[in-house]
Parts: C-alpha cells; structure tokens; sequence
C-alpha cells in the first residue's frame, strides 16, 4: 500500500538530506565557502533547484540556503495509527531529495576524483564511461528531438535489470519506440549502463543510451534535464515551480523503471519524480500507487514482467507512440543514427576516402512502385573489410510530387539508412559516406534492404505526395561515376534555382510550430531567404511538409499586403502569427532584430545580440560555452531568447541565415557583425566571405572579431577602431 | 471504534449510540438530574409548528391555519398559508445567517484591533492567507507592510457587514457561471447587515405576500452568510490562529481527567478559548495546580468551540451539543466556559447538583445563575488568568459524585481547504486534480457534505447521534468521499469513522484513494462556519476542470441529518442556491404548504440546479444523495467506464497554455 511507499520515500528523503550536509561539510572544510560550483556549461546552475526556488547555486555557501529549505520539507514518519495524510508529505520529501541529489553531484565536480567525462559520446574503452548532467549545448541539440516529437520522452532507468541479456532487450524496445534512456544507480551492485556496456552496447546521447551515473543521487540529472526543457522551450520562469512542474506533467513524457530492488533511496528519486508527473514502473513486486491525478495515470506499477515492462511504461505514462515495423534484418530507430561502426567492426565501407558514394532522388518516368534493384555485387559478395563505390537512384512518382520536393525528400535518405542498427550514414548528395556493420551482415542485411527501407519510409512519411518508389543501388565503379555524373550536373541546376529564389519572388511563406509541443507560443515563420532557427527546417521544407500533412503544423502563410519592405512585415503574416502565438505575438519583422523581431523555441543554432556600446551585433552558436562579449554565456542568453517571447536586440537563428542577403538587413546586414567564436567563423568562413563580397565589404570577415581578439565590450570596441570595422562609421544602430 | 461493542445500561441503547452518553444519563438521572434528553420525553412537538402553519406575526392572530379547509387557508391579514410559511422559513435563515454572521463580525473586530496593535493577547500566523484573502478583498500589498494590509483587510471585512450597496467581496470567488446566475435571479448579497434587517422587514404582516419573491430575500440572506459572515470568521480565525492542518486528537468523555482541573470550553468563537488552551502549560497555573492537589489542567472543548480548537491543535473534545448537561455530570468539571450560541440555560441549574462553575462571557448570551466575567478582546490575558484562577480554585469542591465514562476515541481532524489542496500534490503540485480524476474515474463516487446538529431527540426511532454514523457509513460503503463539520463530525469521531484506519469500511474504490493519500474516508472540515470551506472546496472543483462548469454539474451532496438550529437551515440554503441537494432529517417546518414545499423540493431544481429533501431515515437520506450523485454523473457522461486517453505529438501541441 501506498503507506509503505511513502514512508520508505520519507526515510530515504532523510537519508539523502543527511549525505548532502556531509558531502557539503567536507567540501566546505576542502575548499572553502567562496569554491565556485556547479554543473558544466549550463545557465541553469543547479536546474531542479533554480527551476522550482529561482535560488542560485553559484559557490559552496550558497547551498546551505537550499539544504534548510529542504530540511523544512522534510516531514516525519507517519505514525502507525492516526496517521495524518501522507502523499503531500512524500512528494516535499521527494523535492527535498532532488536538491540534496544536487548538491550531492554537484560537490563531485569540484573533486579530483570527479567521476564523469563532460562530453556527449563515451569513451570507447574503461570502467569510467559515466557521462554525468547533460550541458546546454546537448539540452539544446537533443531538446529540438524531443519538440518536434522525433524523441516523445525518456526513460530514466535505475538499477540493473536481472541479466545482461534483459538490459539489451529493454534498451533496445526503448530505442526502437524513439525514447531516451537515461541511466543511473545500481540494484546487486550492478547497473543497467554497465550491463550494456559489456554486451558491447554504444552508449552516449547519439544512441539515445545515455549513463548519467553509478549513484542513485544522479537520477536527479534526468529531472534536471526536464525542469530545464520547461524552462528554455516553455518560457517557464525560475521558481514558477508550478509552471515548470505542470508543464512536464502535460508535455514531457517521461517515467522511471526501476528494475532490481527498491530501497528507500530510489523511492525518494520516485517520489520526487512524481512531483513532475513522471510515474514509476518497477519489475519487483513493491507496492503499488494506481489512482491518478499528480501523474496523468498510475503512479507506481510494480511487478511488471521485463517483456511486458517497456509497452506498460509507455501506456502508463499516457504516451501514444506508432512503430512501423521497417523490412530490415535490425533494429530501427532514431537513436541507431548515432551509431558508430569502428574499422574493427567494419564490414564494408561504401563510399569515403577510398571510393565515390552518391544519393539522387528525383522524379522518373513508369515508375514501378516496390521495385528494388541491386546492380552490381551484393553485400554477401564483397570480401569484408572492402571500400565499394556505392551509388543509390531513387525515382519517384506521384501526382502530387513536384520537382522542389526532391532535395527534401533526397536529404532524408540519409536519415532512412542510418537509422538501421549496424548501418553508419553521413554526408548528403556526392560525399556520402557509409559504413555496414559486421554484425549486421551476419543479421542478414543485404543492399536491397536498404533500397526497401528507403521505398517504405518514403511512403511511410510522404504518402500524400508519393505514389510510387523505385530504387535503384549501385555498386559497380562504372555505373556509380555514371550516376555521379547526372547528379551533379542535377545538383547544379537546383543550386541555382534556390539562389533565385527569393522573399520577393513567393507569394506564400510557411509556418512551422512543430515546437509547439513544448513552446506553446512560438511560431517560426520560413521564407526562402530566412530557414527556421533550428537550422534543420527550410522554406522548401515546409513546403513539401504542408502538402504532406495539410492540417500539420507547417502551414502555407500568404505573405498579403507589403506593410514594411524594409524591415520585412506583410499583413498575413502578420495575421497568422498573432493567431499561431494564441494572441501573444502581434506583429513579427523577418529582417529586424530591433523591431519586433521573430521569436525563439529554444532550438536555435545561433543567438545574435546588440553591442550598444560598439554599435554592432554579435554571434555566438550553442557550442560556445565561454563568456561572450556582451557579458553572458549562449546558455542565459538563450534563457532570454527562447521560450516564445518577443525579446527586442537578440534573435535566435541558423547559421545559414547569415549568409542570406536578408540576414539582420534591416539593421544594417552582416557589416553589424562585430564578434562570434573563432570555431564558428572558420565554419561559416567561405559562407560569410561570399555575403561580404556581395554586400561590398570584401574585408569584412577578418575584421570580425574572436575570443583571440575581444572578450568584453569595451576591449572590443578598441579592436573594431584598430581594424576599422565598417560599424564605426555606420549610422547608431540604437536610434 | 470501540462504543459501540460496550454494553449499554439497559434500556439506553435506544437512545443513544454513544455509551459515554448513556452512562452518565443515567447518572444524572440517578443523581435526579433533569437534561434535554429527558425534557425531549416530556415536550412533544407542536404539530402546528412542525407544519409551520403557526402565524404569530401581529396581534389579529396568532392565526392556525390549514391548506386543506378552504376557510382556513388565509390567516386574519389575508396571507395565504404559502406566504406565512415562507415568512416563518425566511425570519429562520435571517437569524442563522445573524448568528453566523454576529459570530463573524466579532472576529473581524477583534482582527482590526490587532492589526492596529490594540488586542495584545494575538498575533498573525497565517500570513500566506493573509495575503490570498488581501487579494480577494481587493486590498493593494504592494509595498505595504503586513500590519498595514491587516489593518486594510479588517476594515474591507468589518464593511462586509454594513456595506449597503454592490456586491459583496467575496462573491468573487463563485464560479462564473454560478455568480452570472444570481446576479439574474437579483440574490448577490450586498451587506450582511442589510440583507437580515431586509429579510425581518419584508416576513411583517402586510410585507412581501408573494412567496417565491421572499424566498430571493432568504436566498440573499443565506448567501451574506456563506459568502460572508462565515467565510470571514473561517479566514480570519485562520490568519488569527493558523490555518487547520489534520492532527490526531481524541474525543469523547474520557478526555476529561478526574486528577486534573477540568476547563471545558463550549460556544463557538476561538477568541478566548485560543489564547485559553496556551495558558495552561503557565508555571503559575501549576503552582496553582499543586496548591489545590491537581496535576495540571485540562482543557476541552465542546461544540463548534471544540472543532476550532481540534482541528488546529489538537484539543481533546469532550462532548457536541448534546452532551452538554452531561459533561458536568460527571462531576469533574471545574469550570465550563461559554461564549455563545448552543448554550443551554439548564447549565447553571445543572450545575447546582455538582460544584462546576458555569462562566459566561459574551454579554450577547448571559444566563441566570452562572458567573459572568465579560471577556474583551482588549484584555484576553486576565480574563483567562480569572478563568484558571476560577476553576482551580473550585476544584476542591467536587463532590463524590464523579464518573468518568472509560471512553476515548481517536480522530485525525483538520482538512481546511488549503490542506486539502496539499495533501493530493504536496507543496509542489498542491491541487484538485487527483480529486477530479478520481471522480471521473469512478474510484470516487461523489462527494457529499454531512453536517449540522446532532439533537438528543429521537426522531423515528433512530437513536440520538445514530443517524450521523449511520448515513455516513452508507455513503462510504457506496464511494462517496464525506466531509464534515459542525457537531456531526464529532458525532462521527466518536465512532471511530474519521480515521484513516475507517478506510476498510469504504467502497473498494474510495478506499484505493484514501489509501494513496493516507486519508480517512470521512474528512473533519472545522465548525460550522467552517462550512463556507466547503463552498470553496466546491469552487475548486469546478475550476480545475473535467466535472461540468458550474456547481449544480458536480456529483455533490449535502445533508444535515439531526438538525436542530436556524443555522443549519441557512447554511441548507445558501448550498441549494450554490446548486446542491440538501437533504435535511428531520423534517423541515414547512410542509403545511404542499405548494411551497413543492417549490423547494422540486421547482427549486430548474432554478438553481439544487433543492431542498427530507427523508425519515438515514438510509432514505443516503439514497437521495447517491441516486443525486449518480444522475450527476451520467449527465456528465462519467458513469461508464472509458478508456485512458494516449498522448501524440500532435495532441501535445493542442494542449496551449
């Protein structure tokens, strides 16, 4: 009975509480009050504990604060008779084991012996594999899976599951229904991570198999991750703990299995869970918590069977998830894109340094819907070890199909294959690169597998403008050069139409709100100069996605009356953001970054932002986790950015859009930029040199400074005047 | 649980279902003492009354009348017998609603002075209420400091009373659609004061002669109380005194101590008996103590004294209304200090068997024979230094006729609003949700109210206290999540049934809710002005969605099974206008009329989506409420089982904000 829950929670509450004030005491001894401290590159300090008290944990002596209001949560056992309610009192209990959890992990980092690698993929090799908090930089890239529902929620797994054999099964069910798995603790001794680790499962955030740490205080990470979700897609304000709790209940699913034995310390994990309406779902017979209300359904199953448990979680939770069963030999699934096939576990690489790759998709003539050729050697035929050339022709028939929708749909190819278990898939277009596993040639997957995946998820995710696929594979020298040849000679010609094409040139733009899952308020407006922020979503995108889905969330957007050239305002537009934005947004400028300038989800590639004092702009992209000129880190920057607010002086966007001839023109065009990371402008060099050129500044980009020449504003300033920026003799910018 | 597996002296299971009661019953008849219970076998009900045909209005009557003879179906002025029935039912809720509302007006006095820093004795405890009913009374807190928004609040409280026009401040809290309603139906109440002065003066012979008129007068009446004179007393004792949080208390005679110096506390306001119940721990009280022989003292409660101080500190209850008499027939009473309302006259005749002191303290209800020490909120600690000073110093005085029935029950008392929000989310996710779904999901079945007097007359052959117990216990056994307040509740306690443990008698489905958050089935809800905690309560649900849009949607009930005071109809008809079924046991003084008992049992429906029942027995009683709740929810289409909902992408981005 729920009694018995309870309590343990409460007592286990207790006991973490009590290791928080010795590890703090310690470290206090150790370091000292003044120690700055904290979870790596995050704005978010310690997320659980700023999201619900708006406190920040910036040193040691600011966590006595949080640890005595946890304390005052910290309630009694429930007497044996007469007891007085005792939910309310587990669930505090709860809350107050997530921050000491925090304090707990955060104090590791400050040590020597600090137990996580802060980077998004696992070491190959070691014992010391544990990944620990995920940083923003990962909350942002992994963030956009989970708004635009290609991840629907996570799986936070405690414990071990009883063999090694269960674990694989159990990740594999997860990752197969596009969930993440974030694993902490231990049950015996052992733990899931581990488990998975020596049946030679890839763990790290590409695999969605993500191991945040041994000690159960670290399933504190999954709910960090969570409060943070709320608050840099949702808007939710630090200590608007209703908000950001409430917000996870509807929006984020995600729920605990507990496999192996539950003691009080993860019942109080669970218990804090629920706080956030993520339920717990165990394989050991414990008691059981059914009625709903704080969850959307139970929230605590137990004794569920392993083979039952992955399906039960998701029901319990409340999540719809489809599975299309794809004609592969593997496992399929989102997170197998990230999947890494060492030379040591090669069987054939198609395409690379060695040997020429291509991928064209367009539409054919007397199509034959289902048709798959392999021309050339099988797969089965190639000695292992081989580098192939490899070349795929996908053509395409359907009344609805138009020639614009073949980059879109060509681009996807490399998404169908390499979401394969066993098959690596990178580069697009002629510089594809691929590598097939041995495992999964001993699995049986054949080229011809891939030419049926590629016809069944074209007609699985294009099915109102697909009618017929056919596919044709390659894998003799001659015919694939041949094939290089049209394709090129292709890839040209769409070049060129998508630069002429222009804002000016549509009458229609598109809407995206995939992300109002998570950000309710946001709307990305695509035009064929300006890609969604995420940098992942195109004019031509949302084209092809609108034809797809009529009643999705990419909508065509007629532009109307022109209300401002300049600044890049039309009435419908205007029209269709005020009623996307459920009336939160009124008005929208596509080329201002001053006036009304579009609003963010919280995807962003880039955030750009005002230098008042230099009478320029910056740029600075997530993977920048220093300080920033304009006196903050990408990850408060994005605090401000994101969430669906209209915030005047700071824009989120791609990095492409800096190369558009309508990047920030209204307020002065690519001439404004003054600063980005030195990483970022190498990347974007040739994109930035050619905007320049255009825009009569062929010097500009090496007068645009790095981390190497500026670091605050007024430094910056002076660097500008030695160079003379163009800024310095524009017009003030701050009117 | 334990009273009702004693052994009854015989002849006295009949009577009551308490055994404390029954033993010092006849104690006190054996010590020749006269209480109610025997009064009750002497008065027999005037039949006239009962039918409230009874006209005692002018000097041209007083006037018998009856429906059924033509000749006497108008009374001398020419009222008809509808009118002079809703005359008598009207001038009833007038003085509840003044009784609640004289109760209310006290407090809010007493909360400006110490605001203004002129009542030493008190301080405020709850300041997050504070600033919530701040808000709803409109009152800025911005940069004001908290003596300043006190001070702000008692005077926008202290005008509900005698504001003369508007609408009263708290109405705000009434769902929209209920408020739309009365603002059409004209019974938006403007001032206490003004809707009772109203009320007497249209119920005069040659007033208000169309019934359904003069009954939007009652309902305006009863609403200034539900929505006024008791919602202020309940939020101001709450930031006077703390917000109630459950906490186990015992209950019943056993409470008193024959080596300790009794204090029983009876009446209604915690004014004095608050600040009483701290002083007993004073050094100088247990230098006293020794002085006399006593270990210390003991303070109880009775009444709706007793649920204040029950449900916000665990003060032992000895008794409800009806065990009055018979608590100072035990013999070890020292002092029994009264306040007002409930308080019966035969205590200081009582008392003269025994040594007890009765002290009365509110000019408002003196009585002969008892000693009077005026309290003022002004002086609260010498009134109570007088008070222990009283009692110690009587009890040496007992006699030898002592008894102290060997009987106490536990209870776990105390479910304010606020805590009722806690305890299905915690600090975090404090809300109504877990409620509503359980009801949507048929775990819960409805919710009903039991609440009112609990009378030492036996009615229809239920004994006294019996009917409580007994439709409680049905409506549990049917998953009807009950709350209580008022005398029924500590009826109830004595029976074990307001305990977490009294789950096992619940329906498999309320039981699985009681057993996730650790509740009794029943829940003590506070005195009987803590019944505008319920109006609340009623309101959330509403609000949080999923039961309907309005109050006559939800799957609600009420009832006062033993009711015996004018208060108890005016909190009936401030919960028909709410849009309740209110079913009261025994019957109304109405049904002379037929017509207008038509339109209060059945007409009322179409208009306010509640009406007013009787019913005989507790049994019919709970009939009425389950078949109520069940109509409620068919028509909300819940009373089939239905599939969970699952969550995609696209539903997600439905959801807004």
């Amino acid at each position: 009975m729920s009694k018995i829950i309870c309590s343990a929670a409460i007592r286990g509450a207790h006991k973490i509480v009590a290791r928080a004030e010795k590890s703090l005491s310690e470290a206090l001894e150790q370091y000292g009050p003044e120690k700055e401290v904290g979870l790596p590159n995050t704005g978010y300090f310690l997320p659980v504990i700023y999201a619900m008290t708006g406190m920040e944990v910036r040193k040691l002596r600011d966590m006595f604060p949080v640890l005595d209001r946890a304390k005052v949560l910290l309630p009694t056992l429930p007497s044996q008779h007469a007891w007085v309610p005792y939910l309310g009192l587990a669930l505090d209990a709860g809350m107050a084991t997530l921050w000491a959890d925090e304090i707990i992990e955060a104090i590791k980092y400050i040590d020597d012996r600090c137990p996580y690698n802060i980077v998004e993929e696992c070491p190959d090799r070691g014992p010391d594999f544990w990944l620990g908090a995920a940083d923003d930089v990962i909350l942002r890239k992994r963030g956009i899976e989970f708004v635009d529902g290609t991840a629907p929620g996570f799986a936070a797994i405690v414990g071990a599951a009883p063999t090694n054999e269960i674990a694989v099964r159990i990740a594999r069910e997860l990752q197969e229904r596009f969930l993440y798995v974030f694993m902490s603790a231990t049950s015996d001794g052992r733990s899931m991570a581990e488990q998975l680790r020596e049946e030679g499962v890839q763990l790290g955030w590409k695999t969605r198999l993500v191991p945040f740490g041994r000690d159960i205080t670290a399933t504190v990470f999954s709910l960090g991750f969570a409060a943070r979700v709320a608050m840099s897609f949702g808007g939710v304000k630090p200590a608007d703990f209703r908000r950001n709790l409430l917000y996870n209940k509807n929006r984020t699913f995600a729920f605990v299995i507990a496999l192996g034995e539950v003691d009080d310390e993860k019942y109080a994990q669970a218990a804090g869970a629920i706080n956030f309406g993520f339920p717990t779902i165990a394989d050991t017979p414990i008691p059981e918590i059914l009625p709903r209300g704080v969850c959307t359904y139970e929230h605590v199953v137990p004794n569920v069977p392993h083979d039952e448990i992955v399906a039960r979680s998701i029901e319990v939770r409340g999540l719809k998830i489809v599975v299309t069963k794809m004609p592969v030999p593997v496992a399929y699934g989102p997170a197998f894109e990230g999947e890494r096939i060492r030379r040591e576990d090669l069987h054939v690489e198609l395409g690379g340094p060695k040997a020429a790759a291509c991928e064209l998709t367009i539409i054919g003539d007397n199509v034959v819907d289902g048709k798959v050729t392999v021309l050339g050697p099988e797969l089965d035929q190639i000695p292992p070890g081989a580098s192939i050339h490899f070349g795929v022709l996908v053509e395409i028939g359907g009344r609805a199909m138009q020639e614009d929708f073949e980059p879109v749909l060509e681009r996807q190819i490399h998404h169908f294959l390499g979401q394969a278990e066993g098959v690596q898939h990178m580069g697009q277009r002629d510089i594809v690169w691929m590598r097939i596993g041995r495992k999964a040639a001993s699995q049986g997957l054949r080229f011809e597998h891939l030419g049926k995946l590629i016809h069944a998820q074209y007609h699985n995710q294009f099915g109102n403008i697909v009618d017929k696929v056919q596919v044709t594979i390659y894998t003799d020298r001659e015919d694939v050069e041949s094939l290089m040849g049209r394709a090129r000679d292709l890839y040209r010609k769409r070049d060129e139409r998508l630069a002429n094409l222009t804002d000016e040139s549509v009458d229609v733009f598109y809407s995206c709100t995939l992300c109002q899952s998570f950000a309710p308020n946001h709307v990305c407006i695509l035009t064929p100069e300006r890609p969604g922020l995420c940098g992942s979503e195109s004019w031509l995108d949302g084209k092809a996605a609108s034809q797809i889905n009529p009643s999705g969330p990419n909508q065509p957007v007629p532009k109307g009356e022109v209300i401002d050239a300049e600044r890049g305002k039309w009435s419908g537009v205007n029209q269709f953001v005020v009623n996307a934005s459920h009336g939160g947004i009124e008005e929208f400028s596509a080329y201002s970054m001053l006036d009304a300038p579009m609003t963010s989800c919280g995807c962003f590639e880039c955030i750009s932002v005002v230098l008042p004092l230099t009478n320029g702009v910056m740029t600075v992209d997530r993977n920048y986790p220093e300080m920033t000129p304009c006196g903050m880190k990408f990850s408060t920057m994005a605090g401000l950015a994101g969430g669906g607010v209209q915030t005047p002086g700071m824009v989120g966007h791609s990095k492409f859009y800096m190369g558009s001839k309508k990047f920030l023109r209204a307020d002065g065009g690519i001439r404004r930029l003054v600063w980005m990371p030195k990483a970022l402008k190498e990347e974007l060099r040739d994109l930035l040199q050619r905007a320049a050129e255009r825009e009569g500044v062929p010097d500009l980009v090496d007068k645009i400074a790095t981390e190497d020449d500026a670091n605050a504003e007024d430094e910056l300033l002076d660097f500008l005047r030695r160079v003379n920026h163009p800024v310095v003799e524009m017009e003030p910018l701050l009117a | 649980m334990a009273s009702i597996e004693r052994e009854f002296p015989e002849g006295y299971s009949e009577v009551t279902n308490s055994w404390g009661t029954a033993i010092v019953l006849r104690k006190a008849r054996e010590d020749g003492v006269q209480t109610a219970w025997d009064r009750s076998t002497i008065i027999k009900p005037c039949p006239i009354g009962t039918d409230g045909v009874c006209c005692n209005t002018c000097s041209m009557g007083p006037c018998r009348l009856n429906e059924d003879r033509p000749d006497r179906f108008r009374g001398v002025c020419g009222a008809s017998v509808p009118t002079i029935v809703a005359r008598s039912f009207t001038k009833m809720i007038a003085q509840g609603c003044a009784c609640h509302s004289d109760h209310g007006r006290s407090i809010a006095e007493t909360f400006l002075k110490v605001a203004r820093g002129e009542a030493a004795g008190y301080q405020i405890k709850d300041f997050t209420k504070l600033y919530a009913l701040a808000a709803d009374l409109g009152v800025n807190v911005q940069g004001m400091q908290t003596n300043d928004i006190a001070e702000q609040v008692g005077i926008v409280a202290l005008n509900q009373f005698s504001q003369q026009h508007g609408e009263m401040a708290l109405v705000k809290r009434v769902p929209a659609k209920r408020l739309q309603l009365w603002r059409q139906m004209g019974i938006v109440p403007r001032g206490v004061d003004r809707e009772v002065v109203e009320a007497m003066h249209r119920t005069n012979m040659g007033m208000d002669q169309d019934y359904k008129n003069l009954m939007r007068q009652a309902s305006r009446t009863a609403l200034a109380d539900g929505w006024g004179g008791s919602m202020i007393a309940t939020e101001l004792q709450d930031i006077l005194f703390s917000t109630p949080n459950p906490q186990a208390g015992k209950l019943d005679f056993g409470v008193l101590d024959a080596d300790y110096v009794n204090i029983v506390v009876h009446g209604h306001e915690p004014l004095l008996s608050d600040p009483l119940v701290d002083y007993a721990t004073a050094p100088e009280v247990l230098r006293m103590c020794e002085e006399v022989g006593a270990k210390g003292v003991n303070v109880v409660g009775m009444c709706c004294t007793a649920n204040e101080l029950l449900t916000r500190h665990g003060v032992p209850l000895v008794g409800n209304f009806a065990q009055q008499e018979l608590v100072i027939a035990t013999g070890v009473v020292d002092a029994m200090v009264v306040d007002y309302q409930c308080v019966l006259e035969t205590l200081p005749v009582v008392a003269q068997r025994y040594h007890t002191k009765v002290i009365t303290t509110s000019n408002k209800c003196r009585i002969p024979g008892s000693l009077f020490i005026e309290f003022e909120p002004t002086r609260v600690a010498s009134t109570v230094k007088e008070i222990y000073r009283t009692a110690i110093t009587n009890y040496p005085n007992r006699t030898d006729r002592v008894l102290i029935p060997d009987q106490d029950s536990q209870i776990v008392a105390g479910f304010s609003f606020e805590y009722t929000k806690y305890m299905m989310g915690g600090s975090f996710r404090a809300s109504y949700r877990p409620l509503n779904d359980a009801i949507i999901d048929g775990r819960i079945r409805g919710v009903a109210a039991v609440v009112g007097c609990d009378s030492p007359v036996i009615r229809n052959g239920a004994r006294a206290g019996a009917a409580h117990e007994e439709l409680v216990r049905e409506l549990i056994a049917n998953d009807v999540l009950v709350a209580q307040t008022g005398c029924s509740a500590s009826t109830c306690g004595k029976t074990g049934l307001l305990l977490p443990e009294a789950q096992r008698l619940a329906g498999s489905g309320l039981q699985s809710i009681c057993e996730a958050l650790g509740i009794p089935p029943v829940l003590h809800v506070g005195s009987c002005v803590d019944n505008s905690r319920l109006l609340v309560a009623l309101a959330e649900m509403a609000a949080e969605g999923g039961l309907g849009d309005d109050i006559s949607d939800l799957p609600v009930a009420g009832a006062a099974p033993e009711w015996i005071d004018a208060k108890a109809l005016t909190i009936g008809q401030y919960f028909a206008d709410y849009g309740v079924l209110v079913v009261f046991r025994p019957k109304l003084h109405i049904e002379g009329s037929k017509e207008f008992q038509k339109y209060l049992f059945e007409d009322y429906e179409a208009i306010t989506g509640g009406k007013w029942a009787h019913a005989d027995t507790p049994a019919e009683v709970a009939s009425l409420m389950i078949d109520h709740i069940d109509k409620k929810r068919r028509a909300l289409g819940i009373h089939e089982r239905r599939e969970r909902v699952l969550f995609d992408m696209a539903m997600r981005r439905e959801l807004g904000e």
